[in-house]
């Protein structure tokens, strides 16, 4: 029921969004794409420590954005509270909103179950279950009450072309997913994240912890995944933030200092401090 | 100017070599003390009482007169008693370390218990004997029945699981953890596909340490008043019964000197079935191991 509901909603959202696009189109305004995110006079606190002060930003639909700063600025807290994985911690407390598609995160009507199925995440690390390859992309599947077989091969294929590493391993889906090179491993997790059919994919410093080829695999993959998902990346790689982002926000002590077009942030920043970080002044 | 003296350290080297030689040996000798007691001891065991291990001996119900005396009833016994006690330990044990690892929320209290678990583990079997005589036997009426003593041992030997369980448990790294919650599954579905078959092998060794204990445990059963002479097998687990470690404490008390060579070959047999316990487990382990 509640799937069907939401099927409605989104088909009239469609239908407002053309009929605003068709105006727009007339008016010759180019409109950019629906916000999937839009964090609101967010702040979260660690204990005593305020680590998120007065967030306000928008991400928008089929976009890679990026999201620098040095150390501790705060970016990944943020990318974490977008799914609620902030939670994990004992002594978080958040206040402001966040709102997802027109509903509030925080609302006690969306379960971080539902949440989570719908933002997806990779993480910094590749962490693959001890499981074998299949198991570890059906995971997300079967969590989720899907048990037939046919059904769940498809899933598997399908996620793992999308995540570019099909021709790697379809001849040994039955081999365990730790037998794989760090790049492959997080290959696969991306195909984990894929086979639940994400609306937005979050991703924690997705390269950090691999080789340069690996790297630019899975910039490449980005690429191709943003046509169907919305990206949000956070990532300590300056040089990756302006190859491969749309709009890049610079967070810097807990604030967000300035969130623009990549281009504009890498070229012409308004911010001194946003200057220095992308010319590796400091950071 | 030269602060490391060539001279010096050319010197010492020789000694530093004979030292770390020495240390080899001297770990190598601690060893092997164990062990060659651990032999002397079983080839001791098994030289008294092979000759009495017939199928008579493993046949024949307990009796005062050493040549007819068997141990079928303490075998069968100890079976009923394991069939109680280890599915009572490892559920509690599990469903314990479970709560205080992935429910319990993080604070002094969960601590506290965590602390005294521990603690627990190093109380003497005799006080868990008359925990159990106290609440098992006379409050609840369970009597010297099998279930009695099953509780009790139960009990004895849940703080060791509980502990293997939960440094299983911990073991299991964030990450995977995190991967699993981040794909919108339940905290129940993350524990039962992801953390538990992989804490399994963990939680199985404590499983096999604290049931070899059990197995062998005397004094709870005595303080119990499980009887050292019967001629029948229980029927339930509220039947009474007989186990073997009573058994042969009773044979060892006896005065003539045939119930000695009893005893041998009654270890043996408590030896045996440790040794298919361990035997089983380690194949689960192994079945069910997985690295990170």
């Amino acid at each position: 029921m509640a799937e069907l509901k939401m099927k409605e909603e989104s088909v009239m959202n469609e239908a407002v969004s053309t009929q605003t696009e068709q105006q727009n189109q007339k008016s010759g305004i180019v409109q950019s794409s629906r916000p999937v995110f839009e964090a609101k006079d967010f702040n979260l606190w660690y204990g005593d420590n305020h680590a998120l002060q007065n967030i306000n930003l928008t991400f928008s639909e089929n976009e890679i954005s990026a999201i620098i700063g040095p150390s501790g600025c705060g970016k990944s807290t943020f990318i974490k509270s977008l799914n609620r994985m902030v939670e994990l911690v004992p002594v978080v407390r958040t206040e402001g909103d966040i709102v997802y598609r027109d509903q509030n995160i925080f609302d006690k009507s969306l379960t971080v179950e539902e949440l989570r199925t719908k933002v997806g995440m990779v993480f910094q690390k590749p962490n693959p279950f001890p499981k074998s390859i299949y198991d570890n992309v059906a995971y997300g599947a079967r969590v989720h009450g899907i048990r037939k077989k046919k059904v769940l091969d498809e899933i598997v294929e399908k996620s793992l072309r999308g995540a570019a590493i099909w021709d790697e391993v379809k001849d040994r889906l039955n081999a365990n997913a730790y037998g794989l090179s760090g790049g492959q491993q997080q290959r696969i997790c991306i195909a984990r994240a894929l086979a639940i059919e994400p609306d937005v994919i979050l991703m924690d410093e997705p390269t950090s912890a691999l080789d340069p080829i690996s790297t630019t695999k899975i910039e490449d993959l980005m690429q191709e995944l943003k046509e169907k998902y919305s990206i949000i990346v956070v990532t300590h790689n300056m040089q990756q933030a302006a190859r491969i982002s749309d709009k890049t926000a610079f967070f810097y002590q807990g604030y967000v200092v300035e969130h623009d077009d990549t281009k504009v942030i890498f070229e012409n920043p308004k911010d001194k401090r946003t200057e220095d970080y992308v010319s590796g002044r400091f950071g | 100017m030269q602060l490391v003296d060539k001279d010096q350290v050319a010197k010492s080297l020789s000694g530093r070599l004979l030292f770390n030689k020495s240390m080899k040996f001297l770990f190598l000798l601690c060893t092997m003390v164990g062990l060659v007691v651990l032999v002397t001891l079983i080839v001791d065991t098994v030289l008294d009482g092979w000759d009495h291990l017939t199928w008579d001996f493993l046949t024949s119900f307990s009796s005062s007169r050493p040549e007819s005396a068997g141990i079928y009833g303490a075998i069968i016994g100890s079976i009923w008693l394991m069939a109680v006690t280890a599915p009572v330990a490892i559920i509690l044990s599990v469903g314990t370390a479970l709560y205080l690892e992935e429910y319990a929320p993080k604070n002094k209290v969960t601590n506290f218990i965590t602390v005294n678990i521990s603690n627990l583990a190093g109380v003497p079997s005799v006080v868990f004997g008359l925990l159990g005589l106290t609440i098992f036997v006379r409050q609840l009426s369970l009597g010297n029945s099998v279930m009695a003593a099953g509780l009790t041992l139960a009990l004895m030997i849940m703080p060791v699981i509980v502990v293997a369980a939960q440094e299983a448990i911990r073991a299991v790294p964030g990450s995977v953890r995190e991967a699993s919650i981040g794909m919108g599954a339940t905290k129940w579905q993350t524990v039962s596909r992801i953390i538990l078959p992989a804490a399994i092998p963990g939680i199985i060794t404590g499983v096999i340490l604290a049931l070899s204990r059990a197995i062998g445990e005397t004094a709870p059963l005595v303080v119990i008043g499980v009887p050292v002479s019967l001629l029948v097998t229980p029927n339930s687990v509220f039947d009474t019964f007989q186990a073997l470690p009573m058994q042969i404490y009773n044979w060892v008390k006896m005065p003539q000197e045939e119930f000695q060579y009893l005893t041998a070959a009654g270890i043996i047999i408590l030896l045996l079935i440790l040794f298919l316990m361990n035997s089983v487990a380690i194949f689960i382990r192994n079945k069910y191991s997985k690295r990170f």
